[in-house]
């Protein structure tokens, strides 16, 4: 099997997943006790506009066909219209969107690039101080309530100290808009200041979501580079004098790294998760405060779009890592 | 044949007695299991014994002395409404081990069973639950949670019923695999082939060889879980007041997060604390009774 025929084969593999993904976000509108076709109108509606709007939206027809409809709407991109804000739920996703990635993916890539490394030592010096460290730091980073981390740093370093800024994505007016990731644009536009803003702002609430997956790459990293250690091929390596550094780096570490590729995968879930508590703290204007809103207005529409849209964003990261798997080890194609 | 079986039996249950045995002394030898175990001990302690260990009552409103900093008649001081913030953490074990019990016991038993089924059986119905499993997986827990919290409105109960909604599919998983493996191996492909009745079967054999993968499954997952449901109440989807969870203490003391510092930051190390115990257990359970790792290089 080429590279080529195992993509295709595993973009084809979660045609179903996503259909469940839809069925699952559709059921969730529909087991609100009550009726959606009243909340939506609001508690001083009369009888008709309730009945006018159960209509207009379909919900008078059996659950099968409305599920149709759901879906034939959602390929389209046509997620509807959310009942706070009045406007299409896909643009106000959109909208959010930036704000989210450019949060979660600096947490991941800090997570990634400490944790690697850490998780290297800690291997190399298996039970020494400063594995024994490294361990219990990666026990306490996994058991840390995000939300509760983020106040009290907020608390300490914005409070008190006064040394980093406090909510929000930026201090100063934004850089122009191109891509709506605030780093990437202000280096587009050479707005330095805005540059520097806004990766001040980045620190606490990226440092807040990427320590728990920091955590979790760390062990990772370390199980995986330890299995490895004992695998006959690095036996050998060792035994014809090869330097303990290209034994660590170029011989374990390529193999290592494919279980901790899949934790890194599995962990964007729990980055987009984290990111509604780091959100709400930090006042970060992403999609996790939108999903927040329209949670706590029972706004159904948005509730569902963007509950898919996240779920859909975690299916395609797990895609992703599972295609680079073909690209580190020639082996999975087969 | 029969004898033959129930030979075999005895012989696996000895051998699991001493894997117990074993596993006991390997307990002693590592600090950071004990601490664990300490630390969950302490908080089963802290639930039983709430109402002779706290010194005041966890919904005591005294207006007068409202915001009071730690002190000697108050060691974490008071909330806005002037209770007692002590009493309230050691009650709030109470609800904290409420909801890990309820919802990693109802998952266990609901993942075990459709995790048999799936893989005693086979074919479509295997088919059926592990794509169901897949869809569930799919979802970042907490969004799902969530989303169907929110739908089924803001309380304890929903949050627990949405948690068991989105956690069955690991146990369905884990149970699965093992009974594909166990499924193979020689004295219950024996036993099938003599007749022995399936239930039986799966009762007397297959199910028993389950426990330690699903406990190892379930001591990791119960720090997640009390994470999980903290957040949940700090988002306020969760606990409603006056109810002493931890989580929602959090939410209301943020609020005053500015010059008092105490009213947030006791309620968040309780969670804390409890999730590193939960942590450290898990990972000595998996040290201890998962036989891979037991000559492994871990």
């Amino acid at each position: 099997m080429n590279l080529l025929t195992y993509i295709v084969k595993r973009v084809f593999l979660i045609v179903p997943i996503v259909l469940g993904v839809l069925a699952i976000t559709f059921l969730i509108s529909h087991i609100v006790p009550g009726d959606a076709a009243q909340l939506m109108a609001g508690p001083r509606a009369t009888p008709e506009i309730i009945e006018r709007l159960r209509h207009e939206h379909g919900l008078d027809r059996p659950l099968y066909v409305q599920f149709g409809i759901y879906i034939a709407h959602v390929f389209r991109g046509d997620l509807g219209k959310s009942i706070l804000t009045r406007r299409p739920v896909a643009a106000d996703i959109l909208g959010y969107f930036p704000a989210t990635f450019e949060l979660t993916t600096t947490a991941l890539l800090l997570a990634i690039i400490v944790g690697i490394p850490l998780g290297i030592v800690s291997a190399v010096h298996k039970d020494k101080v400063l594995d024994q460290f490294s361990r219990l730091t990666s026990v306490i980073g996994v058991s840390m309530p995000i939300f509760w981390m983020g106040l009290l740093l907020m608390l300490v370093f914005y409070v008190r100290l006064g040394v980093l800024p406090g909510p929000g994505r930026i201090t100063g007016a934004s850089p122009s808009h191109i891509t709506g990731l605030f780093i990437l644009d202000s280096v587009l536009t050479g707005d330095w200041r805005a540059l520097g803003d806004s990766l001040l702002n980045l620190v606490m609430p990226a440092f807040v979501l990427g320590n728990a997956v920091l955590a979790r790459v760390v062990r990772m990293t370390r199980s995986s580079m330890l299995d490895v250690f004992g695998q006959d091929y690095i036996q050998t390596a060792r035994a014809k004098g090869l330097i303990e550094r290209a034994v660590v780096y170029k011989h374990a570490l390529r193999n290592a790294l494919i279980p901790t590729l899949t934790v890194v995968g599995l962990a964007y879930g729990e980055l987009l998760g984290g990111a509604v508590a780091t959100e709400l703290i930090f006042a970060w204007p992403g999609m996790a405060h939108y999903v927040v809103r329209s949670m706590t207005s029972l706004d159904f529409p948005a509730i569902m779009g963007v509950t898919m849209v996240i779920a859909l964003i975690y299916i395609l990261v797990n895609l992703l890592v599972d295609i680079s798997y073909a690209f580190i080890d020639p082996r999975i194609r087969y | 044949m029969h004898l033959s079986i129930r030979e075999s039996d005895t012989k696996r249950r000895s051998s699991r007695d001493s894997e117990w045995r074993r596993g006991l002394r390997s307990l002693q030898r590592s600090p950071l299991a004990v601490l664990g175990l300490v630390i969950i001990g302490f908080l089963v302690v802290l639930a039983i014994f709430a109402p002779s260990l706290a010194p005041y009552s966890p919904t005591k409103m005294s207006l007068s002395e409202r915001l009071s900093p730690p002190s000697s008649t108050h060691i974490f001081g008071t909330d806005d409404v002037g209770r007692d913030i002590l009493s309230r953490v050691i009650y709030g074990s109470r609800i904290s081990l409420r909801i890990c019990t309820l919802v990693v016991g109802l998952t266990i038993g609901i993942g075990t069973i459709l995790g048999i089924i799936s893989g005693y059986w086979g074919g479509w119905i295997d088919e059926l639950i592990m794509r169901i499993s897949d869809v569930f997986l799919a979802f970042p827990a907490l969004i799902l949670a969530m989303a169907i919290a929110a739908a089924l409105g803001p309380s304890l109960e929903n949050v627990i019923i949405a948690m068991v909604v989105i956690w069955w599919p690991r146990y369905a998983r884990v149970t699965r695999g093992q009974v594909l493996v166990l499924r193979e191996i020689d004295y219950i492909v024996a036993a099938r082939a003599v007749g022995v009745h399936e239930s039986r079967i799966i009762m007397r054999h297959i199910l028993p060889n389950c426990v330690s993968p699903v406990l190892i499954q379930a001591t990791l997952d119960l720090g997640e879980v009390l994470l999980t449901a903290a957040t949940l109440s700090f988002i306020g989807f969760g606990a409603q007041p006056p109810t002493p969870e931890w989580g929602a203490m959090i939410s209301l003391g943020r609020n005053y997060l500015r010059d008092n510092w105490w009213y947030a930051t006791f309620p968040g190390l309780a969670i804390l604390v409890t999730v590193i115990g939960f942590n450290l257990l898990g990972d000595a359970a998996r040290d201890i009774l998962d036989p891979r790792l037991r000559h492994g290089a871990r």
